[in-house]
């Protein structure tokens, strides 16, 4: 080889090893974290996290319970969807929970998690959470972190604008994504804007936190899509976006995003009690489901209700007015001042940002631009305080911190925008991967934000975890606002798809939390308080077993007199008071689930024994040292035979 | 005795009135599965858990050695301790009244005999709960005894087993030194008295 080329040989290895190095040395550093990001997020064994995480399930209907600043996960709480580890959904105590008028439904898409408050306060006594697909909303009691109540929403097409609370939970609201014909009707779909309406739900939440479905508005046939309450100034007044107001009933895609302004409804919800008091309400016929469970009794009870009381806003003036905001808007959400309504047009170029007071005097000097179906819409520059610009492609959702900024998740751009309020200035941004939905500061939608992160909930992992075939984890990022600039902190996984998240400081729910169930308050029907009233009881076909569980046996281990086409009751009781001390019960060949009996409580479950034989049951859950001696035998004779029932244990 | 003296006499009898109000001695169980802690508490008149359901826990887990079950109704002691101490009081009360050294010395000795027949009988039933084991329980450990011990700390199996005076011995304590110093005192005042003169 001559001695030029040779020369340009190595040139152009040298080239192409500084594009290999500069590659995948721009690779690294795209993933490292520098300094003390990993001391802020390490939480030493056996010492707890700051925080706890609510995430929604999305899909999977659930709620993960984490811990922060770790990303640890703690538990999944069964709300609408069946789980067969915890018999919910299977049981007959949780069967109940799951009745709606349409029957009884094994799942749900859970979107919005959402902590009770007291003056506009996360409280730590409920999380609530809706039901889009099936119009539902759950409360879970965080003292067990058990769900208690699930109430229908009637009038409703799908309920994704919920459950959004009212400043010491009066309230939990919920708009309908889809409008449909009200009281639904057999129609062409093609006279969407002469028989498609929309709700606006108000349900009462008592102290107890039983919900009842109050009120309802009817509304013009848009899509409503999330909300928010007033606080503070704005308490008394709740805020729902829409969009399609173009009222398109196919290829939304296109056609719900042709004009230049949707609308914010204003709901003065005050006005409203004031007119239902009246007798302004209409009162609707039709079917809606409440379930609630009762922690004694230990059992779910499904009420069905058949009629709703509806305001229709031609009749009740000052009940609502919109608020035009642009294209397409998304979250809506109010700063801890209560002042100003941000809101995310997804579509939109800016963050509008209306002001309350503003939209007071406008209603006052009566600014309005048209009115439709009764509800005057008021003037846009009327009502907006500013407009943040270049905030991001696709604004979403708005959390604060309580130190005057705003931070904007953007879904199109896979970022966060931290904007200040007042001047509307972009001061940071940070990138988020990929694809931001909701985002989450504790604290961050009440009066009092705690500030310290911004959680991202992101719907893309693609490369940031190990690849688990075509399914890839969603997942959650932990990102510090302590300081002027934002610091990823952390990736982890969640369960579902994590819409939106709350969180609430450790030591408010800590101090709750149940260890057990006291015994001596089981008022299960089914239940005993001692093993001495362990018994088998045949009423005909059907056979009741009264069964208990203790470290390590179950009473009675031996039954007989079991024959085939027996509907077997299996309800146990576990006498445990220890803390940590559930135990499981499973018999060979049960085609529903097992039981996973918290201590003190009683859970039943169905057995229908196809064939004769001998069949083991046995605890699932590893108990004790002698946890695999924990077990017994049920024996299942023909049909028509004459075998006694007899039962025991150590006989 | 003097007045000052008597004065004492009747208030350590009044404060042994307190010992009905708190446990005499714990057993604290220690384990690495109860972080939490659990434990028992010997009052004059009952046995209790330190938390509602330790006592049945404690009972749940001694079935496995083939411990018998701690029933508090079942130990007689309970019932006549009571009466004991209330005779200590009434008997405190008098000395102190009368103002009768002896009597005061006798109270004394009648304490002190009293706690030593007690934690000897205390020893028993521990010796009894430890040693008397069903021969049938799921844990047997040739030549392992379950006794906790009377005072201070043992392992047994997985538990470490404290035993130790709670705020009841303590009064109990309180009240025989207070009966001590009221009579060194008397003694004092008498020398003072006898060289004035």
């Amino acid at each position: 080889m001559n001695r030029k080329y040779f020369r340009a040989f190595l040139i152009a290895i040298a080239v192409v090893s500084a594009f290999v190095i500069f590659h995948y040395g721009c690779q690294e550093s795209k993933d490292l974290t520098a300094g003390d990001e990993a001391g802020k997020v390490y939480v030493a064994p056996g010492t707890y996290d700051d925080f706890y995480l609510f995430t929604s399930g999305g899909f999977s209907g659930q709620i993960g319970v984490y811990g922060l600043p770790s990303g640890r996960m703690f538990r999944v709480i069964p709300v609408f969807s069946q789980d067969p580890e915890k018999a919910w959904g299977y049981s007959e105590e949780s069967k109940p929970m799951f009745m709606t008028s349409h029957g009884f439904i094994p799942w749900d898409d859970a979107h919005h998690p959402k902590l009770s408050q007291t003056e506009g306060i996360a409280d730590g006594r409920w999380i609530f959470i809706n039901a889009n697909n099936t119009p539902r909303v759950a409360r879970v009691d965080l003292s067990t972190f058990k769900t208690a109540e699930i109430i229908e929403i009637p009038n409703s097409g799908g309920n994704h604008g919920s459950p959004f609370l009212t400043e010491n939970t009066e309230y939990v609201v919920a708009s309908t994504r889809f409008s449909v014909p009200i009281p639904n009707k057999d129609v062409p779909i093609s006279s969407y804007k002469e028989n498609f309406k929309g709700t606006i739900s108000f349900i009462s939440v008592d102290k107890e936190g039983a919900m009842d479905v109050a009120f309802q508005i009817l509304v013009p046939g848009f899509n409503y899509d999330l909300a928010h309450a007033g606080k503070g100034p704005s308490h008394g007044w709740a805020f729902f976006t829409s969009y399609n107001t173009e009222q398109a009933n196919t290829l939304l895609e296109v056609n719900a995003s042709q004009n230049d302004k949707d609308f914010i409804a204003a709901v003065n919800w005050k006005k409203a009690e004031e007119y239902v008091t009246q007798g302004k309400a209409k009162t609707f016929s039709t079917s809606y489901f409440r379930n609630h469970f009762d922690e004694k009794k230990h059992m779910g009870f499904a009420e069905q209700k058949n009629s709703v009381k509806v305001l229709l806003p031609e009749d009740c003036p000052g009940l609502i007015y919109y608020l035009p905001t642009p294209k397409s808007p998304h979250g809506v959400d109010v700063d801890p001042t209560g002042e100003y309504i941000a809101a995310g047009g997804k579509l939109a170029s800016v963050i509008p940002v209306h002001s309350f007071s503003k939209m007071l005097k406008a209603i006052e000097n009566k600014e309005f631009e048209t009115t439709i179906d009764g509800i005057p819409v008021l003037k846009y520059e009327s009502v907006i305080a500013g407009e943040v610009t270049n905030p991001g492609l696709g604004p979403l959702h708005t959390e604060f911190d309580g130190n005057g900024y705003g931070y904007t998740s953007s879904f199109i751009s896979s970022e966060i925008v931290k904007w200040k309020i007042g001047t509307w200035e972009v001061v940071d941004r940070i990138p988020a991967y990929y694809s931001i939905g909701h985002l989450c500061v504790p604290g961050g939608d009440t009066r009092k934000p705690w500030g310290k992160y911004v959680i991202a909930l992101n719907k893309i992992t693609k490369d940031r975890y190990l690849p688990t075939g075509p399914e890839l984890t969603q997942s959650a990022q932990l990102i510090d606002i302590s300081g002027d600039k934002m610091k990823l902190l952390l990736d982890f996984p969640t369960i579902g798809e994590p819409h939106y998240a709350q969180a609430i400081p450790s030591d408010i729910l800590m101090k709750n939390s149940k260890k057990i169930y006291p015994i001596e308050e089981n008022d299960h029907p089914y239940g005993i308080k001692a093993e001495k009233d362990a018994r088998v009881v045949r009423e005909g076909n059907v056979v009741h077993v009264y069964m208990s569980t203790i470290r390590t046996h179950f009473s009675p281990d031996n039954i007989e007199g079991i024959k085939v086409g027996d509907v077997v009751y299996f309800h146990v009781t576990n006498l445990e008071q220890d803390w940590d001390i559930p135990h499981g019960f499973a018999v060979k060949g049960m085609q529903n689930s097992e039981l996973l009996i918290m201590p003190g409580a009683t859970e039943s479950i169905v057995w229908t024994p196809l064939k004769e034989g001998v069949y083991p049951f046995y605890c699932t859950d590893f108990c004790s040292a002698l946890h695999q001696e924990m077990s017994g035998y049920i024996r299942v004779s023909p049909r028509g035979s004459n075998v006694a029932i007899t039962f025991g244990t150590g006989k | 005795m003097k007045t000052q003296s008597k004065i004492i006499v009747v208030a350590a009898s009044l404060i042994l009135v307190l010992s009905f109000f708190f446990p005499i001695w714990y057993i604290d169980l220690e384990a690495p599965q109860y972080p939490e802690g659990i434990g028992l508490e010997i009052w004059l008149n009952k046995i209790t858990g330190q938390k509602p359901h330790d006592l049945n826990n404690i009972n749940g887990l001694n079935h496995y050695i083939g411990m018998k079950e701690i029933v508090p109704d079942a130990i007689p002691e309970l019932k006549i301790m009571p009466f004991i101490i209330m005779f200590l009081i009434l008997f405190g009360l008098a000395s102190g009244i009368s103002g009768k050294r002896f009597m005061v010395y006798l109270w004394i000795i009648l304490f002190i005999v009293i706690a030593a027949v007690g934690m000897y009988d205390f020893y028993l039933w521990e010796y009894d709960y430890g040693h008397n084991l069903n021969p049938h329980a799921a844990i047997k450990i040739p030549g392992m005894a379950y006794q906790p011990p009377l005072i201070g700390s043992k392992m047994l199996l997985n538990f470490n087993a404290i035993s130790m005076p709670h705020i009841g011995s303590w009064i109990l304590v309180t009240v025989v030194i207070l009966a001590i110093v009221a009579l060194f005192i008397d003694k004092k005042n008498k020398t003072i008295e006898v060289s004035n003169a």
